[in-house]
């Protein structure tokens, strides 16, 4: 047997987090170390699986764990593996998780539990990524869940509302978008179970079954999946949870939430939702067309509006993942590479967005935007942190969101026509919003009470280093990332159109 | 060999600009002298190659039919072998982008040198020559590229140096507000145009310039003309603002706040030309909709009067040249638009040696006055400053279009070619206005350079980085012309939509247009040298007050938009705010709170007391064992939840 990479991808951040556990908690500096060391390991490797994936011959590899029985009776097996589509979410999560330990490298309220509540998040959030059966899948899911919630109610902040607030509504979304994710799975277990004559929890296991279903059943449990995953996407008008919940977490949780643990549900939505259930997508695609495009630019008015930094950012989250549902609506090729590659585009730049807003709240003690002006002077470094996010944000050509929106564009338009107008519309109201929050923010005459702030220096300069240098490459070379996704959504866009074709839709 | 060369790597004329940008950014940013030498070097050996490639284009008459493209993918989606969709990126040399990639890189390398004495002693001064390395890079890709969709992402980045520029002085509240205004400007019209690109790539499955030709030459295979008439007007909404037309003009005078080197070269000279570029680019587009081509012409002759209106009445030196410039960018817009790819790309040559010169000018003014910009307090500079002023009277005699300088070849074959297409009124709009930038260009002239000088005022003539760039653009503004005299028109030869037509001389409109120059230097002259205590001019601008206040406040255009940006859109922005705070998330927490009180009414079963849950418990395994004794232990598994 091979090297078992993503078992230690994976596991490499929990044994950190165990290692730190014997830690007195004054050793501030070397907790902080062993969590860094730890997902260092975690994003070497999965730099590795990213770069050593043959994509000539595509398909699942690295796997492990396919043969090792775990719940033998429900078909559940430890099954880890990646594709085109899961790699680069896969390396997301540890090009972000890498940052959020330096973006919280100031933490100095409790920090072991911190980190160690921190590193059990990653690894969960990884987990959903490399997982190749549902059972596993939805049990990282779960596991997500607690640690965010104590993580937003300790060491959140609370402005508009509480943190206790914002931490429910947070972990409230989130179990209630998968408890009907919990119930389609298992209807759907039971369906596919009886077709199939045996259990099997495995993607591709299942989706074989599955895709056989009668068009009926498949609507039915696409909806109770859709309402799943997008509330977990913040999808129109399941939002609500996301701009409190960011505004209200601490910078390490905004960054991971809004980065990669809000793809969960793009993700799901792409490799379970659709895959398993073409029929139920097609029949809801025009429907998700129209709320995606409703939270594009619902989303954007929205954070015209704002004077929370944090606000800003948390409305534009969602604006954006308006695109990525777009974009999987309209159900070809174009397309869900389009919404895979925006996933990957937009959580390094939010994840950029939220560090920088993290120092900023950090040195000036507001985020409120009528309170800050010409920090460009003070503070140069992090003011370039934030227009290179800012400017990914408004998808600027040469930075890595631009691509991928053209293709949504692309996809879209031919799809959708005039619906798809007033969502590319969207990129004029993100320009005017997110320059407005820089010029008001950086530039300007700066303010003597800001004089003596220190510009990000040493480990604070992580995020904008590795995030920065993610969205400069990825913008100048978008085969980079768009050969791998390519590679996993071809195979999933045949399997989807050969299962439409079978179900008489075309 | 070198000439070869030059033609096979012309990659590399974008891309020296772009490392010198890396360099200054991540190594030489300390080292103010370094960065600037890094920076203009690069840009100087950008030239050599573009002049050396422009040799090779223009010693052989095949490139202008069959332009030389090399390719290769960028990104491509769906089978490798038949891709859904595929964005090549490459170079496409033919002699419009020989001419614009050699003028480009000239200009740029004069003035980052004329920067290095303006911008001495200022922040950031290494920071700034990374920023015009970064433009010179974007310009000149966007000047070769082989592809549509890399020419916009050229487009959005000259966009950005542009940005970055206009809001140089970051600490200004002026410069910043200005910076915005260009760029959102400028992505209100980029919307448009991607939509246009979107619509090419989805109809025709390519953005490759020379492929787009040829399949739109015959789109009747591909789509109705109806569907053509909207993508010509999309892709036409893109140079309305990037090339300052009516009505997205308004960020093009705001962005005056740069420092002057960028008004010169992003603003005067290169990029704000982008959008004629692209209009000329795309001319396989436009020529098959004739109501297309009409739309570009009434823009361009509108635009180009409406701005010279605006500019008899401005102050500011800066602000002067701004409005003329955008009344120069409508005349290549008209000449487009009747049809003269030839005109267009001749005055848009021309216009980048004189305008540059003038903006450098009023540079090299503003350094010796400590940034004093209002011409009526100037006066009689050329005692003090001889090399400015002369140099700027060149370049004054090149717009007003007095022969034989430079703009005079232009402007005529403008003339000429909007009058052979028949149509008058543009033609006559297109006079008026010549005959008004001659008034208004030498009525800055000799309010700032001649007549009394004004005591206040300590003027001294500037140093050699700045007069020598000065005296190479003079010697443009005067000779640049002479390619496309009437009499022997080389550059017609070469630079040509279709067929080459060779309009033979028109000694008619070339007296007029010498009329009109002459006739509104004199006016200009009357009104503001002769008379030297200006009493016509006061007594003028008291007459007509309200048509004065109109022109002054530049047609209220800004303050409408103003009105609409704050009242509607942030208006509406705080609805949707609003309702989303009350109504969306009023009903989460009406859910919320309605759990909350299932909640306290369940809590009675919730005692904490051990014996009642004992109980409860007990209850459950009875009603279990009750079950499975009536429907058998095998059925009752789904109910336990299928665990055997």
């Amino acid at each position: 047997m091979d090297f078992p990479v993503l078992l230690t991808i994976l596991l490499a951040p929990l044994v950190a987090s165990l290692v730190i556990m014997f830690i007195p908690k004054e050793e501030n500096i070397l907790i902080k170390s062993i969590a860094a060391a730890g997902m260092f390991v975690s994003l070497a490797l999965s730099l590795y699986a990213y770069f050593a994936y043959n994509q000539d011959i595509g398909g699942l590899q690295f796997v492990f764990g396919h043969e090792m029985p775990w719940i033998k009776d429900l078909g559940v097996t430890f099954f880890l593996a990646v594709d085109g589509i899961s790699l680069p979410m896969l390396l997301l999560t540890n090009l972000i998780g890498f940052s959020a330990i330096f973006a919280s490298w100031n933490i100095n309220n409790r920090p072991k539990e911190f980190f160690i509540l921190l590193l059990m998040l990653i690894a969960g959030v990884m987990g959903t990524f490399i997982a190749h059966d549902l059972f596993i899948f939805l049990l990282f899911y779960e596991v997500v869940v607690i640690p965010i919630y104590i993580l937003v109610i300790i060491w959140g902040s609370s402005k508009r509302v509480t943190k206790e607030y914002a931490g429910m509504k947070l972990t409230m979304y989130l179990l209630i978008g998968s408890g009907f994710l919990l119930v389609g799975v298992i209807a759907l277990f039971i369906k596919t179970t009886a077709i199939a004559g045996h259990p099997d929890m495995s993607f591709t296991g299942m989706a074989m079954a599955a895709q056989q279903l009668g068009r009926f059943d498949q609507i039915w449990l696409f909806a109770l999946m859709l309402f799943g995953f997008g509330s977990l996407i913040s999808m129109w008008p399941f939002h609500s949870w996301s701009p409190d919940g960011y505004a209200g977490a601490p910078t390490a949780v905004s960054m991971i939430h809004a980065g990669v643990l809000k793809k969960i549900g793009g993700y799901g939505l792409i490799k379970i939702a659709v895959y398993m259930l073409p029929l139920g997508a097609s029949f809801f695609a025009p429907y998700m067309a129209v709320l995606g495009v409703i939270g594009v630019a619902y989303a954007a008015m929205g954070a015209m509006a704002q004077k929370d930094l944090k606000y800003v950012v948390g409305y534009s989250s969602v604006s954006h993942m308006g695109y990525v549902i777009l974009a999987v609506a309209c159900m070809n090729v174009i397309g869900i590479n389009g919404a895979v590659a925006n996933m990957f585009a937009h959580g390094v730049m939010a994840a950029l967005f939220f560090s920088m807003i993290g120092f900023i709240y950090e040195k000036t003690h507001t985020r409120w935007i009528p309170d800050m002006g010409g920090l460009a002077r003070q503070t140069p470094r992090l003011a370039v942190g934030f227009m290179l996010a800012a400017l990914a944000s408004l998808g600027l050509p040469g930075l890595v969101s631009f691509i991928p929106e053209f293709t949504i564009f692309v996809a879209s338009f031919e799809v959708y026509g005039g619906v798809a107008v007033i969502g590319i519309a969207g990129i004029i109201i993100t320009a005017l919003y997110v320059l407005r929050a820089g010029a008001n923010t950086l530039f300007g005459p700066p303010r003597p009470e800001y004089d003596h702030l220190e510009d990000i220096k040493g480990p604070e300069m992580v995020p904008l280093v590795v995030l920065g240098t993610v969205l400069v490459v990825g913008g100048c070379l978008p085969s980079l990332l768009f050969d791998m996704i390519n590679s996993g959504v071809v195979p999933l866009h045949a399997a989807i159109s050969d299962a439409l074709q079978l179900g008489g839709k075309f | 060999m070198y000439v070869e060369f030059a033609l096979q790597h012309a990659w590399l004329v974008p891309l020296l600009p772009a490392l010198a940008f890396v360099a200054i950014v991540f190594l030489t940013r300390p080292w103010q002298m370094l960065s600037a030498i890094l920076a203009v070097g690069s840009m100087a050996s950008s030239c050599v190659i573009a002049t050396l490639a422009a040799y090779g284009i223009f010693t052989n008459h095949e490139y202008v039919e069959k332009p030389l493209v090399y390719a290769t993918r960028w990104f491509s989606l769906g089978m490798p072998a038949m891709p859904d969709l595929q964005i090549n990126v490459g170079v496409q040399l033919d002699p419009v982008s020989a001419m614009m990639m050699v003028m480009v890189s000239f200009i740029s390398t004069f003035i980052f040198l004329y920067s290095i004495g303006y911008m001495n002693g200022e922040d950031g001064f290494s920071v700034f020559f990374s920023y015009l390395s970064l433009f010179g890079a974007s310009m000149l890709l966007l000047v070769i590229s082989s592809n549509l969709l890399q020419m916009f992402v050229a487009w959005e980045l000259v966009g950005l140096c542009s940005y970055l520029l206009i809001g140089f002085y970051t600490h200004k509240i002026s410069a910043r507000e200005a910076a915005k205004k260009a760029f959102v400007t400028c992505r209100i019209a980029d919307f448009g145009l991607l939509l246009g690109i979107l619509s090419l790539q989805i109809v025709f499955g390519t953005l490759n310039l020379t492929e787009l030709g040829e399949k739109i030459a015959h789109f009747e295979d591909y789509t109705t003309f109806g569907i053509l008439t909207m993508i010509a007007v999309l892709v036409f909404m893109g140079p309305i603002a990037k090339s300052g037309q009516f009505p997205l003009h308004v960020w093009l005078p705001d962005a005056m706040e740069g420092p002057t080197p960028v008004s010169a070269l992003i603003h005067a000279a290169t990029m704000v030309v982008a959008g004629v570029y692209l209009v000329g680019r795309t001319m396989f587009l436009f020529h098959e909709v004739p109501s297309a081509m009409e739309l570009v012409a009434v823009t361009g002759a509108f635009t180009a009067l409406f701005a010279a209106t605006i500019a008899i009445t401005q102050r500011e030196i800066k602000k002067i040249l701004a409005y003329s410039t955008v009344s120069q960018l409508g005349y290549m817009m008209l000449a487009l638009g009747v049809g003269s790819l030839t005109a267009s790309m001749f005055h848009m040559w021309t216009h980048a040696f004189f305008k540059a010169l003038m903006f450098l000018g009023a540079g090299s003014v503003l350094v010796a006055l400590h940034h004093k910009a209002d011409v009526w307090e100037m006066g009689g500079l050329v005692k003090k400053m001889p090399i400015t002023a002369w140099t700027f009277v060149i370049g004054g005699l090149a717009i007003a279009g007095i022969p034989p300088f430079a703009g005079f070849w232009s402007k005529d074959e403008i003339l000429v070619a909007t009058l052979a297409e028949g149509h008058y009124v543009l033609f006559a709009m297109a006079a008026f206005t010549a005959f008004l930038t001659a008034f208004y260009m030498w009525r800055m002239i000799f309010l700032a350079f001649f007549g009394k000088e004004n005591p206040a005022n300590h003027p001294k003539e500037s140093p050699w980085t700045m007069t020598v760039p000065l005296l190479v653009l003079a010697v443009g503004a005067i000779g640049a012309g002479w390619l496309g005299t009437p009499w022997h028109n080389v550059w017609a030869e070469w630079i040509y939509f279709g067929s080459p037509h060779h309009a033979a001389a028109n000694y008619g409109a070339m007296m007029l247009s010498v009329v009109l120059a002459v006739a509104g230097i004199g006016l200009a002259y009357t009104m503001y040298l002769k008379d030297t205590e200006k009493v016509k001019a006061k007594a003028m601008a008291e007459k007509y007050s309200t048509a004065y206040r109109v022109l002054v406040n530049k047609y209220y255009i800004d303050e409408l938009y103003l009105w609409f940006n704050h009242a509607l859109v942030d208006g509406a922005a705080k609805i949707f705010y609003l309702f989303d705070i009350y109504i969306v998330d009023g009903i989460v927490n009406g859910i919320g709170a309605s759990a909350k009180v299932t909640g306290e009414g369940l809590r009675v079963f919730q005692t904490g007391r051990l014996q009642n849950y004992v109980l409860i418990f007990f209850i459950g395994v009875l009603i279990v064992a009750v079950l499975m004794a009536f429907v058998g232990p095998s059925n009752a598994v789904p109910v336990m939840g299928g665990v055997k």
